[in-house]
């Protein structure tokens, strides 16, 4: 491995958070249902113990896998999310009044987290315009379409997962775990990547990188992932009725 | 007979062209896909990343990076394309999505679009709806023509907070489907259910609409 970037790959999640995670940090962790979740630096986080943290993540993960866990030792004290299905705790603590919770459109959130990472303050989206989503927002009409003002968002630390890294930070996704990764890379104050392959750098196609190393200032290499799907569908390999597209 | 889930989502299947782009949501939007007719192309997007969605994979090759909205597992195409959840809503919200297919709780009869949240119940999130009806360029629902307990769905005002405003071009129901030509106009209904009267609709219609 080059000397000059090896600084920035740690030996494993938990050391890569270790001096940098504080109680009442804003994190950003990628993901969309089970589908690219940085996995081992949330179990880091978890192992850390730190608490009353702000979760910026399109879900609340499932009750054994991403965020889940994290919401069980009641470290996290509120979720900027999407949609929160499919989780028995974080409803439980939700209606108890223990956990905050900002609900933003997706298209929004993804934006938002994008904007903040581009240096951008805010935009105009006629997303939730007319809507509940809008309430106390500053809006402006143009050519009778009404617009809402919605501000980016900045993460202390963003923690994303990819397919492939080299030491030098960059990132490769595959196919639908891209997701909120790489707006999440650019939008964290420090962005600690976990890959499943961690290579020397020279060995990823300069052409092909997704997240250009500069967002990336920790990279650790990744273990344990047992390929945990949500939903299983599939259809017969012979024989059987012509498929359903899902 | 009212129509059936099969039936709503054939109709809206008829709403299609070659060459669309196409975003289908959760339950019977998605069997829309098993509809589209033969030799027409249209392209599925999946708002988690994915142009050119493919039918779920074979039996022993799911893939647990691959899934669609629903999370469920789901196989690509030779055209396929994969990208981040900025670009996929950037497509969405600029526009370049031609259609949506969309369930509903509420439909007003300005076009009003409720179908994310009932006040008193668990809430789970908008997830990507209101970037949806905001942005594609023809959003068609299909919904039951009334709620289980018989209460009217298609209504002169949404009593549900909004998904979004003035934003359903086409509503396909169990008895009827309503039409208008522009989001400035009111519905038409232009088509009913077999054996279903237009009377039997009105009663349970408290939107008004151009008969």
């Amino acid at each position: 491995m080059p000397p000059a970037m090896s600084s920035k790959v740690y030996p494993d999640a938990t050391s890569a958070l270790r001096d940098i995670l504080r109680d009442r940090m804003t994190l950003m962790a990628g993901g969309f249902g089970a589908c690219g979740v940085p996995e081992n630096l949330i179990a880091a986080v978890r192992e850390l113990g730190c608490s009353g943290l702000t979760v910026v993540s399109n879900n609340a993960g499932l009750d054994d896998f991403g965020l889940g866990p994290l919401l069980k030792t009641r470290q996290i004290r509120k979720m900027i999310s999407s949609y929160v299905g499919e989780n028995k705790e974080f409803e439980r603590q939700y209606l108890a009044g223990e956990l905050e919770l900002e609900f933003n459109p997706q298209g929004t959130l993804a934006e938002r987290i994008r904007a903040g990472g581009a240096g951008i303050y805010g935009f105009y989206t006629r997303t939730g315009a007319g809507t509940l989503v809008a309430e106390g927002k500053e809006q402006r009409v143009v050519d009778g379409e009404t617009y809402v003002l919605e501000t980016g968002l900045v993460a202390d630390i963003s923690l994303v997962k990819a397919w492939k890294g080299d030491t030098a930070g960059n990132l490769v996704y595959r196919k639908t775990a891209r997701n909120f990764n790489p707006p999440m890379a650019t939008a964290g104050r420090i962005t600690v990547a976990e890959v499943e392959h961690l290579v020397p750098a020279g060995e990823l196609d300069p052409d092909q990188i997704h997240t250009p190393g500069i967002y990336v200032k920790r990279i650790v290499q990744g273990k344990g992932y047992a390929g945990y799907i949500e939903k299983r569908t599939v259809r017969p390999r012979a024989g059987g009725v012509d498929a359903v597209v899902a | 007979m009212p129509w059936s889930r099969e039936d709503l989502a054939a109709r809206a299947a008829r709403e299609l062209a070659d060459g669309f782009y196409v975003n289908l949501g959760i339950g019977i939007p998605t069997l829309v896909a098993n509809y589209i007719a033969p030799g027409m192309t249209v392209v599925l997007q999946s708002e988690n990343g994915m142009l050119g969605m493919g039918p779920f994979p074979y039996d022993g090759d799911e893939d647990p990076d691959l899934i669609n909205a629903g999370k469920q597992t789901i196989s690509e195409l030779p055209s396929s394309s994969y990208f981040s959840s900025s670009d996929s809503f950037a497509m969405i919200r600029g526009g370049h999505i031609d259609l949506s297919v969309l369930g509903a709780m509420e439909v007003s009869e300005g076009g009003d679009l409720a179908n994310w949240m009932v006040p008193g119940k668990v809430v789970k999130g908008m997830g990507g709806a209101m970037d949806l009806v905001a942005g594609v360029k023809r959003v068609v629902v299909v919904m039951e023509h009334t709620a289980k307990d018989g209460a009217p769905k298609f209504k002169r005002s949404c009593d549900l907070p909004l998904t979004g405003a003035n934003v359903v071009d086409l509503l396909i129901t169990d008895l009827a489907v309503f039409s208008r030509p522009s989001r400035r106009e009111p519905f038409r209904i232009v088509e009913s259910a077999p054996g279903i009267s237009r009377a039997e609709i009105r009663e349970k219609t408290p939107a008004r609409y151009i008969e």
